[in-house]
């Protein structure tokens, strides 16, 4: 019986890994949620607007490093994302003012502007394997380690060692900025109230005298910067490639759903329920079982209840459960 | 232009494209363009019954495609020796517990008091069932994928003529819908997009990782063909009588055996298609029909005129996915073999819903017709790209960066154009090319 050591594996293996992917899902959730509630249609573009935003970064970066700028131990990828962001804004502009507004004139049914969300998905999606080709690409660069695990293991004596990358202390810092950002933005301005209002009652905000269109601009701009730095740390973390973000659409949605659609809250609690879900029940536990396990009781097995390959499975059976026994998510979304 | 002057024309232009590429590229690649056109056309026709006439919002047309495709290999190719007794019915039994664990959770949920004993039978099941199926299931299967694995290592399948598969297939996907219908359907239509997009990504993984089954990624090749029908290039090849008729048409042996196959195919899909399409008209214009369209259009009258919706719902959503399952059987039978690595659900799903909407929803002669339509582009937008570049960079100097990078590019165009298109038909004529009438 050995806890300090189980303790230890568990957070390397499990704890980190999974709040950094849970801090990415939040932040791609958010962007969901935001559209879900002003704009009242999922977005099934968001993945491929978290692509395109990443993919600017890459592209920036690359300049960046070629021009010999760096930002020490931090990745230049950092300095990259007020450019990726401000490409993506222009982006999600332009696919408003020329695709959705028209649907927005006519008033038409939620499930019309999803499919229309489709055809941009597929629009979005070309772009970027235009641009960039769809293989893998790297562009973190600066210090790997925070905390090396052999640097944990001589400074604490344990036989267990703790890795915590750069990308993943990255990842928190940077979204609980971006959250504390927004919700200060929601909350304490002007715009942010008008935002909320118009979200909470169309009519009644008009009637206020609310510009719906600037609501909608802001709510695009800020869906893009979210979406934006979502998908570059998502990259820094894991690896560029577009198809990931596609299929990064499916936990994303399960989050902003399981938190309830139109809740800010909401997802960013469904980001981390659905990432320490998927972590936990796809990792092989028999590292930590045998720290905690008296001798000769240790498991024989891997005891992994379900192969990586099922992560999808997860976050699904969770959403599943949720939508079955409280549709509105476990913070009151909207239900249309 | 009266409306079926208009609706034969606009088949006539579809026809023409792809006789074009008869005469222009090769009729090889011609018959190949109508074979899959014709396959796209009975998914579009299921996707159609569901979102045309229904208005349900299926994005899982890809898992009951696929799952069309393994019926073909459970059906048709040889056991594999052994693997039954080693532990086939082991596997069965396990899957046959697991399926009585959530049977008896669900059975717990509904019929005891709510409360924490529940809860905790709930989960005492659920957690005993998953440990005592795993005990059972990992030896039998790690005992099957032993056997032979670089040519085997799965259950294989009946050993039935393959046109069974296709019947088969339909009948998987319709037990898979049964069962996401039944949980899902209740809820509303975005979240039905979410649940049937989840499940189709799951049908995947399965797919993918469970070797016993279908082989996984190292994927099942040689599935026998449909044979009186179609037959082989190389026995044609050696035919005295094919030989004489390819000479009496002009063709060389090696040309005439590979379209005879390929017509072959298009035979039987053509009647399959034309059975299907036969069913859905009449189906569209019977008092069922009538009776779906009634609560596609409003949910809340029709409840009140004492139609139960969620049933009607699960009826269509089941029938629209068995269509797309036997499509999916058609599919792999034509292919010959079983590469589960190679669904996208853009290719699979995304494209057949811009095939429907291209052609007109709630109409099966649009469906059909946007189904050719959409997958000729599909197949000749890459060189038209390519043909496109190397026109626009004819000007730039050879080995420059960009030119290459463009060039390579090319092929990338396609789902640009694909989502250009849906968003150009969306816009101008949102009923699509044959609007419902």
């Amino acid at each position: 019986m050995d806890f300090l050591n189980a303790l230890v594996a568990l957070s390397n293996f499990v704890l980190v890994p999974a709040i950094a992917y849970g801090s990415q899902l939040a932040l791609g959730a958010l962007g969901v949620t935001l559209i879900y509630g002003i704009l009242r249609f999922s977005n099934f573009a968001h993945g491929d607007t978290m692509a395109f935003g990443a993919m600017i970064a890459v592209m920036v970066t690359w300049a960046l490093q070629a021009a010999g700028v760096s930002l020490g131990p931090l990745p230049t990828a950092l300095l990259a994302l007020p450019f990726a962001i401000l490409g993506c804004i222009v982006l999600v502009l332009v696919t408003d003012r020329l695709v959705y507004r028209f649907y927005r004139e006519q008033k038409a049914k939620p499930v019309i502007l999803v499919i229309v969300s489709m055809g941009v998905m597929f629009i979005m999606n070309g772009l970027v394997r235009f641009i960039i080709g769809p293989d893998d690409q790297r562009f973190s660069d600066g210090a790997r380690f925070l905390i090396k695990a052999r640097d944990f293991k001589a400074w604490s004596g344990l036989s267990e060692g703790l890795a915590i990358r750069t990308s993943q202390v990255i990842t928190v810092v940077v979204a609980v900025i971006a959250v504390a950002a927004l919700f200060w933005f929601l909350n304490k301005t002007r715009t942010g109230k008008s935002m909320r209002a118009y979200s909470d009652n169309e009519d009644l905000a008009l009637l206020s005298g609310i510009n719906p269109e600037r609501v909608v601009m802001i709510t695009w701009i800020i869906v893009a910067a979210l979406a934006t730095t979502a998908g570059v740390l998502y990259g820094l973390d894991k690896s560029f490639k577009p198809f990931v973000y596609f299929q990064l659409l499916l936990p994303i949605f399960a989050s902003a759903i399981v938190g309830g659609l139109g809740n800010p809250l909401g997802a960013i609690a469904g980001g981390f329920i659905i990432a320490f879900s998927e972590v936990t029940i796809t990792y092989a536990w028999k590292k930590v079982l045998t720290y905690l396990a008296p001798e000769n009781l240790e498991p024989s097995g891997l005891v992994q209840f379900l192969s990586t390959d099922y992560k999808f499975a997860v976050s699904f059976a969770i959403l599943l459960i949720v939508l079955l026994f409280k549709p509105t998510g476990l913070f009151k979304g909207k239900v249309i | 232009m009266s409306e079926p002057l208009k609706n034969t024309l606009l088949f006539v232009v579809v026809g023409a494209l792809i006789v074009l590429t008869g005469f222009t590229q090769s009729w090889n690649a011609a018959i190949l363009i109508i074979n899959m056109g014709l396959i796209s056309a009975i998914m579009s026709i299921g996707v159609n019954l569901q979102w045309g006439f229904a208005g349900l919002f299926n994005v899982g047309v890809m898992g009951f495609v696929a799952l069309g495709g393994l019926a073909v290999v459970l059906v048709s190719t040889p056991p594999t020796p052994g693997a039954w007794s080693g532990g086939g019915y082991g596997v069965i039994l396990s899957l046959l517990l697991g399926a009585a664990t959530v049977v008896a959770a669900v059975m717990v949920a509904q019929k005891m008091p709510k409360g924490r004993t529940q809860t905790f039978a709930i989960i005492g099941i659920l957690v005993v069932g998953f440990f005592v199926y795993r005990a059972i299931f990992d030896p039998n299967v790690a005992s099957i994928e032993a056997i032979d694995p670089a040519v085997a290592g799965n259950i294989g399948g009946l050993n039935l003529p393959v046109l069974f598969a296709w019947p088969a297939g339909g009948l998987l996907a319709a037990g898979a819908a049964w069962l996401i219908g039944k949980t899902a359907l209740g809820l509303r239509s975005d979240y039905l997009a979410i649940a049937t997009l989840g499940i189709a990504e799951i049908i995947i993984a399965v797919m993918k990782n469970e070797d016993w089954l279908a082989r996984g990624v190292k994927n099942v090749y040689g599935i026998p063909r449909p044979a009186p029908v179609v037959g082989y290039e190389v026995e044609l090849q050696q035919d005295p009588s094919f030989l004489a008729r390819a000479e009496w048409f002009g063709l060389d042996p090696v040309t005439a055996s590979t379209l005879s196959v390929k017509l072959g195919y298009s035979l039987l899909f053509l009647i399959v298609l034309l059975v299907l399409l036969w069913m859905a008209q009449m189906a569209l214009k019977s008092p069922w029909g009538r009776m779906m369209r009634a609560i596609r259009d409003n949910e809340v009258a029709a409840e009140a005129m004492g139609k139960d919706v969620t049933r009607r719902h699960l009826q269509i959503f089941v029938l629209g996915s068995a269509i797309c399952g036997i499509a999916g059987a058609m599919m792999t039978t034509l292919d010959g073999q079983l590469t589960p690595g190679t669904y996208n659900p853009l290719r699979f799903t995304f494209l057949v819903w811009v095939m429907v909407i291209v052609g007109g929803s709630g109409n099966n002669f649009g469906a059909v017709l946007g189904a050719f339509l959409i997958w000729f582009l599909w197949v000749q937008v890459e060189p038209m790209g390519l043909w496109l570049m190397n026109l626009i960079t004819s000007g730039m100097p050879d080995g420059s960066a960009l030119k290459a990078h463009l060039i390579e590019s090319a092929a990338h165009m396609r789902l640009f154009t694909m989502g250009l298109i849906l968003l150009i038909v969306l816009r101008f004529s949102p009923r699509g090319l044959i609007p419902e009438k």
